[in-house]
């Protein structure tokens, strides 16, 4: 098994929102991120899946440098991220970068790409040929050399997205986070740019944390997934082993309610679980299990204690007291 | 569409450089004509812009074009004392003889002149200091910045000015010092809404997280993106701060006589309405037409700014 | 086609926008009919036109810069685009509705929910006889009852930032559906909701216009959700409706190059990796490709698409295709 690149600890992330009470005193949190853990594989790409306030975009968030986590750690290959104090070194700044899901607000509207791309390289490579270098980022995204003086706008969404891809990958990074970096494309787009960042992968040995709430596309990218509710991972697995026996509630539900195209993924579905109820606000997380307000298999348990993750499978682990017994494995068909 | 690949050949290199030149001279001409568009969609903008234009160049060549320039210094004819608009006299003339159309125009001068070294005084602080609030956005320094800008924003304006010009020696200078004391924090409070809004786009955080400089994040990253709105209301603050000049003048604290100043040209000629009313009517006009110049321009320039539609 | 009366019928419409260097010709001849009673899907991806499309049926579109130099437009049989205002406002509202993407941006954020629905019913009544408030009511508490929520007394009384927005977006279908339309218009209904809350939506929507039998034009960019909810689809692209088919055979047998493309596109829950899509963008609006607008970006481009625009060619019952590499089957299956 290859090393381990990213390793988080029983991560937290809660966010003050607000006070309430008489005096204003009482803090309104948000656990955006309650107590995860899982390690991204040196040269992986690791799928992490939720809907909104999953707090799927926190971990990123947190892991690239925006938010000090409120507990827990970070370590990048055995390095902690987060230190007694300070800001993070600019070594680690330049090993790990980020793809934001909208180049519409990611890349600034009043400079040129050129100026967009040279800002990574005047920090991290100041030795290296500016010009030289912006012109092969471009050729590496498969974008002409005379967009350098055009500005965002005058870009289409995938080719905006690819400049984004070329800014993370200007300091030669060796993990990468992609947030929803094809959501807000079109899908006869979205596979170009998938099949770029799976070869810039290969070239450059890079590691991903892929973020999105698309299981279908996860499907074909993902080396393992993890599934995210409410501040919390409820199913970790291999991809294909994930996609085969689904065994957490959320994801059968999850599954069952993408649209698809063809009769053969129809029949992969887990068409007994029907979605139902809201996503609760994560200002206010039922006890328990934080899905038994909609879980169709909720007993008297879930609605008290907070399950733990059991190893159900080879790399395959789970929080439900449906399968509570580590090892037992006992899979509700 | 040519793709200069990377070359190890020095002609190849030079070749490339020379077609990246030509990119650049292409897209500003582009974002130039797109500007012009733009602006120039809205008739009004145009005219708007001509009368800006115009009344520039008749300030800057006042010496030359008006017909009779030393009646814009001490000068008196009381045989050609008020008369009203006729050939020789296109305006009209004051109660002391002077042709009227030549004291607008220099009064115009010393109005646009006013205009534009206040507000050259009064943007640079304003939207530095509406960056660095908004920069440090929940900050201490924030708030510092902000609370001042809040007090002087509850001084009322005019009394300030007032205060500022009679304690003073009053003249065009004090003046407008004490405009532009009263000025920035509009400036300030403008940015600071802009920058607390950009401090959370996703363009400022990514140059965050490759360790950009704060230097770089407020004047790289943002200035450029406020700088729409403070163009717009620098053309329409213009225009306001002729006419608090005008109103300084009216009462006496302005430019002092026989200086020409528009304001006491109005103040002057209100004692001869009805009868004599050219004295004070075209001067007052020629304020209108300024006004009106500014803040149709101010609309262009807002169109030019704004993003595409569709 | 048979006999029934059109329920919709566009004839060749042209939607030109003005802007700097010139016009933008995003609709190119737009055709489209649909019957009282179908549910029909126009899919196409972001660019395409299927807004525009929409709003030059409700009349929405700002002019200037929007022209339209030619075409027609009947619901009815009667041309919304020679109507005037006050017989357009007949029109919207109680012969047509509409659902929006974002449900935030079409509830008014000031008034209650009660406040916006009882408006809508009060309004579709103004021709007929006057409801009383007792009645407004109780329509306003059955349109709730009928999207599934619970507890509509009160929440005819919340205000739209109270509730979530799977429930905003159940709200605007009881609104859309509480004057009884003859045809409603679903603009990507489900595009901002999270994937099981989007679930749950276009079920209920789907029920219910079954149960009411309303028409229904289903704008999207997902191709899974028009298999599950549409009898027929109109893929559009460029401006230019490419191909229209019976669903399930435009799903077994996509025809024109453009649908083929997008159908590949689509990642699959049966994995096997990503298609690189199409290659190319949607073109510049100023200077449309000549010919078929497709053909920049069609693996199988020949110089006659280069040149001319194709007819709509019938390769199948109902099944129409735009493309050149059809016209050998023309007439088959009439």
């Amino acid at each position: 098994m290859t090393a381990d690149i990213l390793t988080i600890t029983d991560l937290k992330k809660y966010f003050v929102v607000g006070h309430k009470g008489i005096r204003r005193r009482e803090p309104i949190t948000v656990k955006a991120v309650d107590g995860v853990s899982f390690a991204v594989r040196e040269g992986e790409t690791f799928g992490l899946v939720g809907e909104s306030g999953s707090g799927k975009s926190t971990v990123a968030y947190v892991t690239v440098g925006m938010y000090r986590p409120t507990a827990g750690s970070i370590h990048f290959r055995g390095q902690p991220l987060f230190g007694e104090k300070g800001e993070r070194p600019l070594a680690l700044k330049k090993e790990i970068q980020i793809v934001f899901q909208d180049p519409g607000s990611s890349l600034n509207p009043r400079r040129t790409i050129k100026q967009i791309l040279e800002l990574p390289l005047r920090i991290h490579r100041p030795q290296d040929n500016r010009l030289e270098q912006i012109l092969a980022l471009l050729e590496m995204v498969e974008l002409p050399a005379d967009y350098m003086y055009k500005y965002p706008r005058m870009l289409g969404g995938g080719e905006k997205q690819m400049v984004a891809i070329a800014r993370a990958l200007a300091t030669q990074p060796s993990f990468v986070i992609l947030d929803e970096p094809t959501s807000a494309l079109d899908v006869s787009i979205q596979g170009k740019i998938i099949n770029l960042l799976m070869r810039l992968q290969r070239e450059f040995h890079l590691s991903y944390l892929f973020i999105t709430h698309d299981l279908s596309l996860m499907r074909n990218v993902a080396s393992r997934v993890a599934i995210m509710y409410l501040g919390k991972v409820c199913e970790i697995a291999e991809t294909v082993e994930f996609f085969r026996s689904p065994y957490h509630p959320y994801t059968q539900m999850l599954l069952s309610s993408i649209p698809v195209v063809s009769e053969e993924e129809e029949q992969l579905k887990p068409r007994k679980i029907i979605s139902t109820g809201e996503i609760p606000s994560p200002v206010n997380i039922p006890s328990g299990c934080s899905f038994h307000l909609r879980c169709p298999y909720k007993m008297e348990i879930c609605t008290r204690i907070d399950p733990v993750m059991v190893q159900v499978g080879e790399g395959h682990l789970v929080r439900c007291h449906l399968h509570g017994q580590p090892g037992e494995a006992s899979h509700e068909e | 569409m040519g793709q200069p690949r990377i070359n190890s050949s020095s002609e190849a290199a030079a070749l490339v450089a020379q077609r990246i030149r030509q990119l650049e001279r292409e897209s500003r001409r582009e974002n130039l004509g797109r500007a012009w568009y733009k602006l120039s969609r809205n008739p009004m903008s145009v005219v708007g812009l001509a009368m800006v234009l115009s009344l520039i160049l008749l300030a800057i060549a006042a010496p030359w074009v008006t017909p009779y320039p030393k009646h814009a210094g001490p000068f008196t004819d009381f045989a050609n004392a008020k008369i009203p608009p006729c050939g020789r006299y296109l305006l009209g003339t004051d109660q002391i003889g002077r042709d009227i159309l030549t004291r607008i125009i220099f009064g115009l001068r010393s109005s646009l002149l006013m205009g534009v070294v206040v507000l050259a005084l009064v943007v640079p602080p304003g939207v530095l200091l509406g960056l660095l609030a908004g920069y440090f956005h929940g900050t201490w320094i924030d708030t510092l910045i902000m609370r001042i800008t809040d007090i002087f924003l509850a001084v009322p304006p005019l009394i300030l000015a007032l205060a500022v010009a009679s304690v003073l020696k009053p003249n065009l200078w004090n003046g407008m010092m004490a405009v532009s004391l009263m000025w920035w924090p509009w400036y300030t409070r403008l940015v600071y809404g802009l920058a607390v809004a950009l401090r959370n786009e996703y363009f400022v955080t990514a140059a965050e997280i490759t360790g950009a400089s704060a230097g770089h994040i407020l004047f790289r990253e943002m200035l450029p993106n406020v700088l729409s709105p403070v163009f717009t209301k620098m053309s329409i603050d213009i225009a306001w701060v002729i006419i608090i000049g005008s109103m300084l003048s009216y009462v006496g604290l302005g430019v002092q006589p026989p200086e020409p100043s528009l304001g006491t040209m109005i103040s002057d000629g209100a004692r001869y309405l009805p009868d004599q009313w050219w004295i004070a009517v075209f001067p007052a006009l020629a304020i209108v037409v300024v006004v009106l110049g500014f803040n149709l321009l101010g609309d262009g320039i807002r169109d030019m700014f704004a993003a595409e539609e569709i | 086609m048979s006999s029934t009366p059109l329920l919709l019928e566009i004839k060749d419409l042209h939607v030109h926008f003005a802007v700097y260097g010139g016009r933008l010709k995003v609709l190119d001849g737009v055709n489209f009919v649909m019957q009282s009673g179908e549910r029909v899907g126009l899919v196409g991806e972001a660019g395409c036109g299927k807004t525009t499309t929409m709003k030059a049926i409700l009349q929405v579109l700002p002019t200037p810069p929007a022209v339209i130099p030619c075409g027609e437009i009947y619901f009815k049989g009667r041309d919304l685009l020679k109507m005037n205002p006050n017989q357009l406002q007949q029109i919207r509202g109680r012969g047509i509705s509409m659902i929006f993407q974002d449900p935030t941006a079409a509830l008014n954020p000031v008034f209650t929910v009660g406040q916006q629905l009882k408006a809508v019913i009060k309004h579709s009544a103004v021709r007929g006889r006057p409801l009383s408030a007792d009645e407004v009511h109780q329509r306003a508490i059955q349109s709730l009852q009928e999207v599934a929520l619970a507890d509509p007394e009160r929440l005819l009384k919340s205000y739209p930032i109270q509730l979530s927005g799977g429930m905003r977006q159940r709200v605007c279908i009881g609104m859309a559906l509480a004057t009884n339309p003859e045809l409603l218009i679903a603009d990507e209904p489900g595009t901002s909701l999270d994937v099981t809350i989007q679930d749950q939506v276009l079920r209920l929507l789907h029920r219910l216009v079954k149960e009411k039998n309303t028409s229904v034009i289903l704008i999207t960019h997902t191709l899974g959700i028009v298999r599950e909810m549409t009898d027929r689809v109109y893929v559009m692209y460029a401006g230019n409706i490419v191909e229209v088919a019976p669903t399930a055979g435009l799903f077994s047998r996509p025809m024109h190059p453009y649908t083929i493309g997008l159908m590949q596109a689509v990642p699959r829950l049966t994995g096997g990796g990503v298609s690189d899509g199409i290659p190319g963008r949607i073109p510049n609006y100023l200077q449309p490709p000549t010919g078929c607008r497709f053909h920049p970006r069609c693996p199988h481009v020949m110089d006659i698409c280069r040149q001319e625009k194709p007819a709509s060619y019938q390769v199948d019952d109902d099944h129409y295709v735009a493309c050149f590499l059809y016209r050998g089957e023309e007439g088959k299956g009439s």
